[in-house]
């Protein structure tokens, strides 16, 4: 027999409905809108691992540094073949091409109201290249050690600073390096107040700020926040607006909800769906750049059929680069089928490669594969890079070719990838500094093949053996004449894409979703051009 | 009092001493023993710690000078000995993905998933248990099989999905709660951090409209989690009841009178609560690895998003001191119910 | 004596029922018998069992019933399509077909579920049971282990196991088994402690019965009514606890149609294509229905405290 029981006693129904009522009206609704006079951006910068421009190169730190230190000279991001003075008043390379001089502008102070004099800039390259930390080579490249940089970079007068390089390299070429972060110029003074066991103020930086850009870093939250604040010593345009928050937000469609309702600006990291349908709001608009920044297949030239030439190339033509172009990347990249990205000297727009079943499996029987063979590709699980190896697996299926993917996370496959115990790796490269040589340096350069090299370029990576290639990559940074050195770019993407064992696939656009009312956003080709301080609402 | 009473006395206490020195020594062998394994995992975890740090574009020498620094070429128990040195003296090290000290990041997250996780628990069991008991009640009734199939719910689909879904229609669409993050920007610098418990600091202070708003913040992810833990709550307490409705106590005080709401709550409830203590204190432990997920979707500076970056980065330090929090909590919640075990239910003091 | 098997039907229920059994045999299949009754009385739980035998069916058939390769798609025309008749749970984001990747993905859903099962289930009786029973040092050492395990973020287990034994859906079963005992564990160390000490324990103990044959035949029998209630409501969790894995690049690798694989790849359109989590999402919480109907209707006509 069932009881009708009364589960609780009236008293305790009560106590449990105002309860509810309770609860209930203290879900104040929130405030929806971004304070005025500060800009939030919802940005994935889970790579920042320090503040300091000597030791930062990852994408996040980068344009925060952009943001917050300033060199001797920055490339206009609009024509990024100009040079623009940014520290420096002017600058000039001897007639021997290896000593170059820089005067600094006058009367310039840090964000501190330190003043900022040749002595900074000569001690921010030093420490650098002291520290010799992973962006280094951007400047030891020129000749400069631990040992002799005190000599080659020195301070001949209050705002006068020279700098002795080894080779007559093409000065566009040192000029695009000095406008990278790691040559962004520190506050001495403060740095050296902070130097523990004469660590040149390397642990203390890590964390904090010595800087005279445009913007001053108040505080970094390791995941959780970046606040950056105007800096009223600046010496040129200031910020237009007060604050800049960037807010930690991994999920692309996080990002979109919070960017719809206003509780941010700036979204950073939507992916295509997300901005296919953003485009219908009236409320938010879209910019984008082309980065320099390109995705490739690279094949292991250990693995003795990928080794053979007609095979590298038949890989070249079982990509579906049309149907890839029109939908995975669509918004956020463009099929792209060089090792130079557009914008840099010399880069070709040549694309000669289309999916072709048919050729593909002439070259496999030519190359003695008519039935295909079995092979490994490792592959992180982010997109798009997951959805493009799927699509490739089936379209390489079709020509005999069976293909395993072995997914991984980022670091997992990248330890893979270096130790060249890879097949196939599906990866990209973004420039280091705006000039082709940091393409080249990397995609047509292996000047050690052995074991136990002394870098790991990409095309070390894949066992690819080019001594002419390398001899002519070197030659080019060399070269002083702008036209020539074009010219020897172009020969050599012509025959990268003949030979190399890189399927090129596509350059990286990248998009920055925000609301209409913000005005001024222009993202840069490199990560440390993109300023925030030139956008206001 | 005898010499055989003062005697007895002794002994108990001799003996009392012993089981709290026993007691002490199994715990440290667990932590011991919970450090080791993860150590040696993480040496055999096919990543490169040096990658995080040094980055893919770093030149060779960089690369093999900060794995020295780093003592990485050292023998695996010399590596592990240095580390328990450092850990007795508190040291736990420094993350190489946040460059502060991993006690500082701990600190810092730790407070945020502990705030999400206990709040849930609250929802899921201030809600599952009495739902429970009423399906039990009324066993097989409309109620019994509502509760069933809404908790199977919360189960079966994925937590990202129920997290973006109702992220779309609280926030978004209904703007009934906060969205993502802990604190709206406005409010970003205006509460002084003490504890680390937003609501706490908050109050402490006296920003009642920082309060509101963290609470605002709050409440969507913590439901979230409390509805999984609800879902699995109700149905053990269902279960646990169902037990004890049959059992002949019941009966007996029906018949002696008593009222059925004081013999479902007094009675069947206190003996039903001796199981479900544990498998509450579970669910909470569940929560704590669950938050992962809802702490990406949600925006939520909290440990499991900072253990798990560690992890996937290979950043042992900081893994590690995230282990030995997590595992702390664990080892101190099942010694929490064990406790309680023995405190409520006289059958399992041993004699 | 041993009694012959009657021929007719009628005769059959009675000689399975009876009061009296004659040979040890009899008297099991009549239990069995008596079981499978109470169980059929429950329609909800036949309503389970029927779901499971359907999954089953759709694994062995998989081949005749998908209208499509689950491995084929084409970027430039089917893809993202909405549910329509040509495709009824729409395709996804590399132009293939959801359902024929639904029907192709019940075998690996099957074969974690019930691999996972059959491991971490028994490991964890066992240790609950023997720890429970035990009691003292042993007690202690179980459950620190057991304490452990449960402190190990999966996930640092899990990249252990791409270390020791490279990435698969096989390796991922095995790293959620390992992770998923401790529960279990302890629920049977908790049931295991209640009954320790009662009366029918004492007698058995008094017969002169191990240790061990207590433990086997008379404690874990009463703890594996709660053990399968849980173990069933975990069914759910394995399988998106393989999806979860699969974020780390241990778990199925693609283009395999696991279930919990696909709602991860529907991730991203979650907010304007939702078919593609949907669809996976609707399979995975029909079979968690099935199996959760099925163990609650196992424990009720298991349970002989629940008997009537």
């Amino acid at each position: 027999m069932k009881h009708s029981t009364p589960l609780m006693s009236r008293r305790m129904l009560g106590v449990a409905a105002a309860c509810v009522l309770a609860f209930g009206s203290s879900l104040t609704p929130a405030l929806a809108a971004t304070p005025k006079d500060t800009l939030v951006v919802a940005f994935a910068f889970d790579d920042i691992i320090t503040m300091d421009p000597g030791e930062a190169f990852e994408i996040s730190a980068g344009e925060i540094m952009g943001n917050t230190y300033d060199r001797l000279m920055r490339y206009d991001v609009n024509d990024p073949s100009k040079l623009l003075p940014d520290l420096a008043k002017t600058w000039s390379v001897s007639a021997d091409g290896k000593v170059y001089t820089f005067e600094i502008k006058p009367g310039l102070k840090f964000a501190s109201g330190n003043a900022l004099t040749a002595e900074d800039v000569v001690f921010s390259l030093q420490r650098a290249v002291l520290l010799d930390k992973t962006p280094a080579f951007i400047l030891t490249q020129f000749g400069f050690s631990k040992e002799n940089v005190k000599d080659k970079i020195k301070q001949t007068g209050p705002l006068t600073v020279t700098m002795e390089v080894d080779k007559e390299y093409a000065p566009t070429f040192v000029y695009n390096c000095l406008t990278a972060n790691v040559a962004g110029i520190v506050d001495k003074k403060l740095v050296m107040a902070n130097e523990k066991d004469g660590d040149l103020g390397y642990a203390w930086l890590k964390t904090n700020y010595a800087g005279s850009g445009p913007m001053k870093l108040r505080e970094w939250r390791a995941n959780e926040i970046v606040t950056m604040e105007r800096n009223d010593n600046y010496h040129g345009e200031k910020s237009k607006l007060a604050r800049v928050i960037y807010r930690f937000v991994k999920e692309a469609a996080t990002q979109r909800l919070l960017l719809e309702k206003g509780d941010v600006d700036i979204a950073r990291n939507l992916t295509p769906q997300d901005l296919e349908a953003v485009a219908k709001d009236k409320a938010i608009k879209t910019t984008a750049t082309p980065k320099g920044t390109v995705y490739y297949f690279s094949l292991n030239q250990k693995n003795p059929n990928l080794a053979k030439p007609e095979v590298r190339e038949a890989f070249k033509w079982l990509v579906d680069y049309d149907a890839i172009g029109k939908t995975l990347i669509k918004n956020i990249g463009v099929v792209h089928q060089n090792f130079l990205p557009v914008g840099l000297l010399g880069a070709s727009t040549e694309k000669p490669y289309k999916l072709d079943v048919k050729k593909a499996k002439a070259l496999l029987a030519k190359a003695g594969l008519p039935d295909g063979f079995k092979v490994t590709i490792d592959m992180r699980t982010t997109q798009p890079v997951q959805g493009i190896t799927e699509a490739f697996q089936q379209t390489a299926k079709q020509a005999g070719i069976d293909i395993e993917i072995l997914p991984g996370d980022g670091k997992q496959t990248l330890t893979k990838y270096r130790a060249r115990t890879h097949d196939i790796y599906i990866g990209q490269w973004g420039a280091d500094y705006w000039d082709p040589h940091t393409n080249a340096d990397t995609f047509a350069r292996n000047p050690d093949n052995s074991d136990a090299p002394k870098s790991k370029p990409l095309a070390w990576r894949n066992a690819w053996d080019i001594p002419e290639l390398t001899k002519q990559a070197d030659a080019a940074v060399l070269e002083r004449d702008g036209k020539k050195r074009k010219a020897m770019y172009e020969k050599m993407q012509a025959e990268f894409r003949k030979t190399s064992p890189f399927v090129m696939l596509y350059q990286q656009t990248e998009v920055a979703a925000m609301r209409s009312n913000v005005q001024g956003l222009k993202i840069g080709p490199t990560s440390d051009s993109t300023y925030m301080f030139k956008v206001s609402k | 009092m005898s010499a055989a009473g003062q005697a007895g006395r002794v002994g108990r206490s001799a003996r009392a001493l012993r089981s709290v020195a026993n007691f002490l020594v199994v715990i440290a062998l667990t932590y011991l023993g919970l450090l080791a394994v993860t150590f040696f995992i993480g040496r055999v975890v096919p990543i490169d710690p040096v990658l995080a740090i040094v980055g893919d574009r770093a030149p060779e020498h960089v690369v093999a000078r900060v794995r020295e620094e780093l003592g990485l070429n050292k023998p695996l128990y010399q590596q592990f000995g240095i580390y328990l040195q450092k850990v007795a003296k508190g040291d736990f090290g420094t993350s190489v993905l946040t460059s502060n000290p991993v006690l500082q990041d701990i600190r810092r997250t730790f407070p945020a998933t502990i705030e999400l996780a206990t709040l849930g628990i609250l929802i899921g069991a201030g809600l599952g248990v009495p739902l429970g008991v009423w399906a039990a009640v009324r066993r097989g009734g409309l109620v019994d099989q509502v509760v069933r199939v809404m908790g199977l719910i919360g189960y079966s689909v994925p937590i990202f999905w129920l997290g973006l879904m109702a992220l779309v229609l609280f926030y978004a669409k209904l703007d009934w709660v906060a969205g993502p993050g802990r604190l709206d920007v406005s409010f970003e610098y205006s509460v002084p951090l003490v504890s680390g418990f937003l609501l706490l600091d908050a109050a402490r202070a006296g920003e009642w409209e920082a309060f509101g708003n963290a609470f605002s913040h709050l409440i969507l992810p913590a439901s979230l989690l409390g509805y999984f833990s609800l879902a699995y709550i109700s149905r053990m307490t269902r279960s646990f009841m169902l037990n004890e409705l049959s059992q002949e106590y019941v009966v007996a005080a029906r018949a002696k009178g008593l009222s059925e709401t004081r013999i479902i709550w007094r009675h069947a409830l206190r003996n039903a609560m001796v199981p479900l203590v544990t498998v509450i204190a579970l669910s909470y432990a569940g929560l704590l690895e669950g938050s992962v997920l809802t702490e990406t979707v949600f925006a939520w500076p909290g440990l499991g998003l900072y253990i798990t970056n560690s992890l996937q980065n290979a950043d042992m330090n900081a893994v590690l001191g995230g282990t030995i929090v997590v595992g702390t909590i664990f080892v101190g919640l099942n010694l929490l119910s064990d406790l309680l075990y023995r405190l409520l239910d006289p059958r399992t003091r041993s004699r | 004596m041993k009694t012959s098997i009657v021929r007719t039907q009628g005769s059959l229920h009675d000689w399975l029922m009876s009061e009296r059994p004659e040979s040890r045999r009899q008297a099991t299949l009549g239990r069995a018998y008596g079981t499978w009754n109470a169980f059929a009385r429950n329609r909800l739980a036949l309503v389970g069992l029927g779901i499971v035998v359907l999954l089953v069916l759709v694994a062995l058939l998989a081949g005749v019933l998908a209208p499509y390769s689950p491995y084929v798609g084409d970027l430039q025309t089917t893809r993202l399509l909405p549910p329509s008749v040509a495709h009824w749970l729409g395709t996804d984001d590399q132009g293939r077909d959801i359902l024929s990747r639904l029907i192709h993905g019940s075998r690996i859903t099957l074969y974690v579920v019930v691999l996972v099962a059959v491991l971490a289930a028994p490991i964890g009786l066992l240790v609950g049971t023997v720890a429970g029973y035990a009691g003292g040092w042993v007690d202690a050492v179980l459950m620190r282990i057991t304490d452990i395990f449960l402190a190990f973020p999966r996930l640092i287990l899990a990249l252990a196991f791409v270390a020791a034994l490279g990435p698969g859906i096989g390796n991922a079963v095995i790293a959620i088994a390992i992770t998923s005992w401790p529960p279990y564990a302890r629920i049977a160390r908790a049931e295991t402690l209640t009954i320790r000490h009662t009366d029918f324990i004492a007698a058995v103990e008094l017969v002169g019965a191990s240790p061990w044959r207590i433990v086997l035949r008379h404690i874990m029998p009463l703890c594996v009514s709660s053990v399968i209630v849980r173990v069933t409501l975990d069914m759910a969790g394995i399988i998106l606890t393989a999806a979860g894995l699969g974020f780390l690049g241990l778990g199925a690798q693609p283009p395999m149609p696991e279930w919990g694989a696909m709602i991860a790849n529907g991730r991203q359109y979650v907010l304007d294509q939702w078919w593609v989590a949907a669809g996976p999402g609707a399979a995975i919480f029909l079979v968690s229905l099935a199996f959760n109907l099925l163990g609650d209707g196992l424990r009720d006509a298991l349970d002989p405290k629940a008997a009537k």
